[in-house]
């Protein structure tokens, strides 16, 4: 990050010496512009808009257990999921009460349980709370308002990683290319033809 | 409110854009005829408005709106869509009967709802213009499949629709330019149907897959709904009234809200009364003639709210039939899991928007089912771009969390498949719209308020529409997962209005006493007024409408152009 922001000053002090000896060069310009794109890229710290940073860290981890990283590609933190729900949930106080209810909801019975807020509590107490609220089956009026929640998350998550470059690429999806002439490729018809039996 | 009158006198003032007055424009302004058209949106730019190849992680909210307002049910449509309009337009509302379900679909932009819309272009059988002959419900229509056919074949011709020879009297065949192979899921129900005796061919679409009048051939991305910036697919924005700007003979005038027609003291329509919506003052365009195709409803709530001396009870309503005779397409759809498509060698399966096969209606001739007419059916799946609420279904069969929800999700991507049946609805009293003398919109015309109601005709179609899509379904191994479209067709039959097939509303007919126009789409009353769109149709049959709208509207335009000529309207 330093160093990026250090040649992007550089490049601003160049500039501004040149504009005083007549002129930006359009090189020049664009320099600065792609310094500046590459400066937030190597920064990588997003600054939430309006969950807290125990809030977020929080959603982090649940990001991370409701699509993890496996041998197929990278999971749910790499594609900017829990950006997505902070940045949305900034833009609708109905979806933010959601998330930060939630996860209230969530560290309070967290604390009763194992006397730690989720995001600090053991891997095999985390995943115990979500193996409740994972599933419809255990619905009850001590868990309904933990299963809603979740279900909001596991949607939301799965629709950022899903719809980023690392999702769209972990399902095979090859489309939005345009294509001079459309074909079937044999091997797939015969595939699903011998599957299905007809 | 200040009146403005425009000194020029047009010859023809065409009301609304869509795929009636869109083609109006093009077949007039060719026969050298100057026109005036008049819509009450904006224009359309496709190169700012389209949003065609665009991923859904280039924007923040993924496609979801601001705030992720379709994750609430308040985003109109798809945020990738092209402008279409929507069921609620602010500042326009409409009425519904209590006792009545209906919503009434408007664009108000160039183009109207051709820029979106899906593009299936199929032609009425013979049969269809003749129901009451055949089953003595509803009414027949003035003129038969041999009027029309020459006009299927202009449209086809002129806008490009693929398709193949088929020989089935319920889908005559056209112009068609060579379809497309089938996608896998597409052979898969072709195949289920084929054991089943059922017919399933290759789908009519308004796409061209050779270069046609300066366009260039589909790039099968799949994106139709999106709007095609470089127009492979039809809309009548792109490919009929940007070329008829060029003509010299055409004036648009945009943001216009026709309000009322001015007739003179001899009943003829003098000039066109609109609110030009970004002063709110009300302007008139005088005419010769005037065409209605505002789309079936808006015209009928223009003739309504056109009242003067001699016609009380609204301009070319002697009959009273302006306004009754609404139908829709029925709808009704299923998903299906189908286990052979799991793990499916991955390959671009994007195409052409919308099916490459489709199953046209089977039992035309069949004497002992349990209701008259029929329907078609459209088929979905494939690998579809991943978007938002693209595997909510799969999160909520699925449950849980990790490792085993990312492999479900990957293993069920592209397993589901959809039936939907579009059918016919035969006109009855309990449907139609009239003026609600209670409400006006923000320019203060008074608005539609809705009568609707589905009979036992419907409600048993789309029962065999069930057991037929269950059928297919199970024939290819799959399970039936529910229905497709869950949020307007709960009570097992689509909300009215939402199919977005709303016609006959200014019916053709002989006899004056009980049709507003004769059966060259002019009204009996006033000589020098035509509708062209969806008003005049006299039934809904089981085929989307657009096509028959173009080559009627072509017709009535030829017709027209040929009376102005000889001087007598």
């Amino acid at each position: 990050m330093s160093e990026n922001s250090t040649s992007r000053r550089d490049l601003l002090r160049n500039i501004a010496l040149s504009a005083t000896l007549g002129g930006v060069s359009a090189e020049a310009a664009q320099h600065v512009h792609h310094a500046a794109a590459e400066e937030k890229k190597a920064a990588g710290v997003y600054k939430p808009k309006i969950l807290t940073a125990h809030e977020f860290k929080t959603m982090q981890r649940l990001a991370d257990l409701i699509i993890p990283a496996d041998e197929v590609s990278k999971g749910a933190l790499d594609s900017g999921a829990v950006e997505f729900i902070d940045l949305l949930s900034s833009q609708n106080p109905e979806m933010a009460s959601i998330y930060t209810g939630g996860i209230a909801w969530l560290d309070r019975q967290m604390s009763k349980r194992y006397g730690s807020d989720f995001v600090t509590a053991k891997d095999e107490q985390q995943t115990a709370m979500l193996d409740l609220i994972a599933y419809r089956k255990n619905k009850s009026p001590e868990l309904d308002a933990g299963i809603r929640f979740f279900e909001w998350a596991r949607k939301m998550v799965a629709d950022a990683f899903y719809t980023s470059p690392v999702g769209i690429k972990d399902l095979g999806f090859m489309g939005n290319k345009g294509m001079a002439k459309f074909e079937v490729p044999a091997a797939a018809i015969d595939y699903a033809v011998k599957r299905s039996g007809l | 409110m200040q009146i403005q009158r425009s000194s020029p006198v047009y010859d023809v003032v065409v009301i609304g854009s869509g795929a009636g007055g869109g083609t109006m424009v093009k077949v007039l302004t060719d026969l050298g005829v100057n026109v005036a058209l008049i819509e009450a949106g904006r224009m359309l730019n496709p190169a700012k408005d389209f949003k065609e190849h665009m991923w859904p992680h280039q924007v923040d909210h993924r496609g979801s709106g601001e705030g992720g307002a379709q994750y609430f049910g308040k985003q109109q449509w798809g945020y990738f869509s092209a402008p279409n309009g929507y069921w609620d337009m602010e500042g326009e509302p409409y009425t519904v009967a209590p006792g009545s379900e209906f919503r009434w679909f408007r664009s108000r932009i160039i183009g109207g709802r051709t820029n979106h819309y899906g593009r299936i272009s199929l032609r009425f059988a013979d049969y269809d213009f003749k129901p009451y002959s055949r089953d003595g419900l509803g009414t027949d229509w003035p003129i038969g499949y041999e009027d029309v056919s020459p006009y299927y074949d202009k449209a086809e011709g002129f806008i490009g629709v693929t398709g193949t020879k088929e020989g089935i009297r319920s889908a005559p065949d056209g112009v068609f330019q060579t379809p497309p192979p089938p996608r896998v899921h597409e052979v898969l129900i072709k195949k289920s149907c084929d054991k089943l005796k059922i017919p399933c061919i290759p789908m009519r679409l308004a796409v061209i897959t050779k270069p046609t009048n300066g366009r260039p051939a589909c790039h099968f991305c799949g994106q139709c709904g999106r709007g095609c910036v470089s127009a492979a697919n039809y809309s009548s924005s792109q490919v009929q009234i940007f070329p008829a700007m060029k003509s010299g003979r055409l004036k648009i005038f945009t943001n216009a809200m026709a309000r009322e027609l001015i007739t003179d003291g001899a009943g003829k329509v003098k000039a066109v009364s609109y609110i030009d919506k970004e002063t709110r003052s009300e302007r008139q365009i005088r005419c010769r003639t005037v065409v209605l195709a505002a789309s079936a409803c808006e015209s009928a709530r223009l003739l309504l709210n056109s009242k003067g001396p001699g016609h009380t009870n609204g301009l070319a309503n002697s009959s009273g039939a302006v306004g009754r005779y609404l139908t829709d397409s029925t709808g009704y759809g299923l998903a299906g899991h189908i286990p052979a498509l799991e793990n499916l060698p991955r390959h671009d399966s994007d195409g052409m928007g919308g099916s490459h096969m489709y199953i046209p209606w089977w039992e035309w001739d069949k004497k002992e089912k349990d209701f008259p007419r029929g329907y078609h059916v459209e088929l979905g799946g494939g690998f579809g771009m991943p978007g938002v609420g693209s595997f909510h279904g799969a999160c909520r069969t699925h449950e849980g969390y990790g490792k085993s929800l990312k492999a479900a999700i990957r293993q069920g991507y592209g397993t589901t498949i959809g039936l939907s049946g579009r059918g016919e609805m035969i006109p009855n009293d309990k449907t139609f719209c009239s003026i609600d003398p209670e409400v006006v919109d923000r320019w203060g015309i008074p608005v539609l308020r809705f009568n609707f109601a589905w009979s036992d005709n419907e409600i048993k179609q789309v029962r065999h529409m069930h057991k037929t899509f269950t059928e297919i379904i199970e024939t290819m191994g799959g399970t039936v997962l529910g229905l497709r479209n869950p949020e307007r067709e709960s009570s097992g039959i689509s909300v009215g209005g939402t199919i977005i097939h709303e016609l006959g509303t200014v019916r053709m007919g002989d006899d004056a006493k009980t049709s507003p126009l004769n059966k060259y789409c002019q009204a009996h009353d006033v000589k020098n007024l035509f509708v062209g769109d969806a008003g005049p149709f006299v039934s809904n049959p089981d085929k989307n409408c657009t096509l028959t709208i173009i080559a009627l509207a072509w017709r009535t335009a030829e017709y027209l152009a040929e009376e102005l000529r000889k001087g007598n309207v």
